[in-house]
C-alpha cells in the first residue's frame, strides 16, 4: 500500500476542499490515522471505497472514542536572558476541549491490504456526524451502537435507534463522565426508600420498542 | 364410499398458506431454543412468508467495553471468555494479540505453537457444535447434538486439563500463555485429532448427503458476494460466497506462515454451503493440528520481560484481529499510558455478521428463518456484550 502521505495528497485532488490531518500514533503498532473534516467525510469515504489503488471495499470496524476536556502540559523553549542563562523552558498548561470521535477500520479484500484508519470528530455538547452507511453497510449496526453507547447522532443513517440500551433509555453510558443514576441497581430487590428513589428515576416504560409496528410501516 | 363413512355435508375449509395482503406481526424469541440464547426478531408475515424482519438486540448486554475500560489489562482476559463462550480460547488470543501490537511484545515459539494448536482446537469444537445445533434447528432433535457433543466434550476435556476450565479458558497471556502443555497432553491430543476424521466421515454422511438437509437448506438464505463484502460479513458467511479472505492467509499473523492449508470456498452463498463451509474447514484444521504437532519443540512458553502485574503500554492505540470461528474478531485498545485501557472495543464478528439477517430471510418461510439464523453462527454473550 502507498505512504500515508501519498494517499492524503491523492484525497485532496479528488475531493476538492477536503481537510486531511495525519494523526501519528506513537505505539508499536504504528497505525497510523486519517483525520477527515466531517463535511467531506462522505465523499472520502466513497473515494478510498471505488479509488481502484485502494479499493477499501470491507470496513471492518466502527467504533467511538470519548475525550473528555484535559489539561496539556506544554514545554516551550523561550529565548531570553535570565541571570545570563538563555534559553529557558516554559511551561503552559492548555485547556483542550474533549469531543467524541467516530473510528472506522478500513480494509480492501480485493488487494488484501490494511487497515487504513479514518476518524471524524465531533463536540460533546450537540454531536453529529455524517453516516457512513451509505458507503459501507457493515456500519449500520455498529453506528447504532455508537449512538445508543455514546450519543453521536449520524446524519444520514437509514434506522438510527438505540441498539443495546432500551428505546427510553436516557443517558449514554459509555461516555467517560457518565455515573450511574443511584444505588437502588445494588439492591436484590428494592425496597422501601430505594424502591421510591428506583421509581422516581425512572418513568414506566411502555411496551413498544422501535422494532414494532412493522404492519403499520411502509 | 365404503359403508359407515359419513359423508360430510360440507367441505372443510381450506387451509391457505396466505393472507392476502394482509401482515401479520409475531414476534420470535428472545426465549426460543432456536434463538441460541436471547435474541428477537420482530417478523412480518404474509402467511408463512416473511416480508419484514427486525432483530432486537440487547437482553444480554452487560456493557463489556466499560466494564473493560474500568479494570486493568490483565483483568480483562478472564472476562473476554465471556464473549463468545464458545471459542474462549480465540477471544484469548485475539486480545493478547492486540495488547502485543500495542505494546510491541514478543511471543515465544512454544507458546505461538500452542496458541495455534488450541485456536484451531476451538475451531474443531465450535464448528462440530454448529452443525448440532443447526440439525436441531431443521428438526432433528437431539441425535446430531450430541454426536457432535461427543465430540464437543473430548476437546473441552482437553481443555480443562490444561487450563482448569472447560469454557472459561482464561490460557493465554500478553507474551504468551499461562501453562505449558506437557507431552502427556500433546499425546491426548494428538490421540483425539487422530481420531476426529473418522466421526467427520461419519457425521458428513450422515447428515451432509442427507435428503432432507439438502431440500431444506439448498438455495435458502442466499447472499450475493459483493453485499457480504459491503455488510462486513467476515469468517465461513463470507467465504461461503465465494470470498477468498481468511485472515490466517492475509494478516499472517501467529506462525499461520508455516502452516499448509487450503481455504474451502462456497460457490452459491447460501445456507448449504455455509454448513459445507463448516465441514470442510474442520478437515483443514486436522491438517494445521497434525503438522502442529510434528513441529512444535520444546522452550519457555512465556515471554519474561513481560510484567502482568504492573502492565502499563505506551500511550497509542491498536487494532489486532483473528480469524475466530465465526469470524473476524478484533480488538481495539487506545492506551492513556495508565494501567487500564483508555478504550477497549471488541469487533464482534456474530453481531457484524447478523447486519445482513433481514436481506437473507425476506421471502423465505418461517421455518427458514431458523436455519438461516442459525448457519449465521452467533453467540449472544458476542452480540450483545
Amino acid at each position: 500500500m502507498e505512504a500515508l502521505e501519498q494517499i492524503k495528497t491523492r484525497i485532496e485532488a479528488a475531493v476538492p476542499g477536503a481537510k486531511i490531518d495525519i494523526v501519528t500514533n506513537g505505539s508499536p503498532s504504528a497505525q497510523h490515522s486519517f483525520k477527515i473534516d466531517n463535511q467531506h467525510a462522505r465523499e472520502v469515504a466513497k473515494f478510498l471505497r471505488d479509488d481502484p489503488a485502494l479499493r477499501l471495499d470491507f470496513c471492518s470496524n466502527a467504533t467511538g472514542v470519548d475525550w473528555l476536556d484535559r489539561l496539556v502540559k506544554k514545554t516551550v523553549k523561550v529565548k531570553q536572558l535570565v541571570d545570563g542563562v538563555e534559553n529557558v523552558d516554559q511551561t503552559s498548561e492548555e485547556n483542550t476541549e474533549g469531543y467524541l470521535e467516530a473510528v472506522y477500520h478500513l480494509f480492501s479484500i480485493a488487494h488484501r491490504h490494511g487497515p487504513v484508519i479514518i476518524r471524524t470528530q465531533t463536540d460533546r455538547i450537540e454531536p453529529e456526524l455524517p453516516s457512513l452507511t451509505p458507503v459501507w453497510r457493515s456500519a449500520e449496526l455498529q453506528e447504532r451502537e455508537i449512538f445508543d453507547l455514546y450519543g453521536i447522532e449520524f446524519e444520514g443513517h437509514p434506522d438510527l435507534r438505540r441498539i443495546l440500551m432500551w428505546d427510553e433509555f436516557e443517558d449514554f453510558p459509555m461516555r467517560k463522565d457518565y455515573t450511574p443514576p443511584d444505588d437502588f441497581e445494588w439492591e436484590p430487590t428494592p425496597h422501601d426508600d430505594v424502591l421510591a428513589r428506583a421509581k422516581e428515576h425512572y418513568s414506566p416504560r411502555p411496551a413498544a420498542d422501535g422494532a414494532e409496528a412493522l404492519t403499520n410501516q411502509q | 364410499m365404503s359403508a359407515g363413512f359419513q359423508e360430510l355435508e360440507q367441505a372443510p375449509p381450506r387451509m391457505s398458506s396466505r393472507l392476502e395482503g394482509e401482515l401479520l406481526e409475531v414476534s420470535l424469541g428472545p426465549q426460543h431454543p432456536s434463538t441460541h440464547g436471547v435474541f428477537r426478531m420482530n417478523v412480518a408475515l404474509d402467511g408463512e412468508i416473511v416480508r419484514k424482519l427486525k432483530p432486537v438486540f440487547g437482553y444480554l448486554h452487560r456493557n463489556h467495553e466499560q466494564i473493560g475500560e474500568s479494570t486493568s489489562y490483565l483483568g480483562s482476559m478472564p472476562y473476554t471468555d465471556r464473549l463468545d463462550y464458545f471459542c474462549s480460547m480465540t477471544n484469548n488470543w485475539a486480545y493478547a494479540l492486540s495488547v502485543e501490537k500495542l505494546a510491541g511484545i514478543e511471543v515465544p515459539e512454544r507458546a505461538e505453537y500452542l496458541r495455534i494448536i488450541l485456536a484451531e482446537l476451538t475451531r474443531l469444537q465450535n464448528h462440530v457444535s454448529l452443525l448440532g445445533f443447526l440439525l436441531s434447528d431443521m428438526g432433528a432433535w437431539g441425535t446430531p447434538l450430541m454426536y457432535a457433543f461427543r465430540e464437543r466434550e473430548k476437546i473441552l476435556d482437553l481443555f480443562e486439563s490444561l487450563a482448569g476450565s472447560r469454557m472459561m479458558c482464561d490460557y493465554m497471556r500478553f507474551g504468551g500463555c499461562r501453562v505449558d502443555a506437557n507431552d502427556d497432553w500433546l499425546a491426548g491430543a494428538k490421540k483425539i485429532v487422530d481420531l476426529f476424521p473418522k466421526f467427520l466421515d461419519e457425521f458428513e454422511q450422515l447428515i451432509l448427503q442427507n435428503e432432507i438437509v439438502i431440500a431444506r437448506t439448498q438455495h435458502v438464505g442466499k447472499l450475493s458476494p459483493e453485499l457480504a463484502i459491503n455488510a462486513g460479513i467476515t469468517g465461513p458467511m463470507l467465504r461461503a460466497c465465494g470470498v477468498n479472505y481468511d485472515i490466517r492467509k492475509i494478516d499472517n499473523y501467529g506462525f499461520y506462515p508455516r502452516f499448509k492449508f487450503r481455504v474451502p470456498l462456497g460457490d452459491h452463498g447460501d445456507t448449504y454451503d455455509r454448513l459445507m463451509m463448516r465441514a470442510l474447514e474442520m478437515r483443514e484444521s486436522l491438517s494445521i493440528l497434525q503438522q502442529a504437532f510434528t513441529q512444535i519443540q520444546p522452550g519457555p512458553v512465556m515471554n519474561p520481560k513481560v510484567k502482568l502485574r504492573a502492565f502499563k503500554p505506551p500511550v497509542g492505540e491498536a487494532y489486532g484481529r483473528i480469524e475466530g470461528p465465526k469470524g473476524e474478531l478484533g480488538f481495539y485498545l487506545i492506551s492513556d499510558g495508565s494501567a487500564n485501557p483508555y478504550r477497549y472495543r471488541v469487533r464482534p464478528p456474530s453481531f457484524i455478521n447478523l447486519t445482513v439477517l433481514e436481506d437473507m430471510c425476506l421471502g423465505h418461510t418461517v421455518a427458514d428463518v431458523m436455519v438461516i439464523l442459525g448457519s449465521i453462527d452467533i453467540v449472544m454473550g458476542e452480540v450483545d456484550r
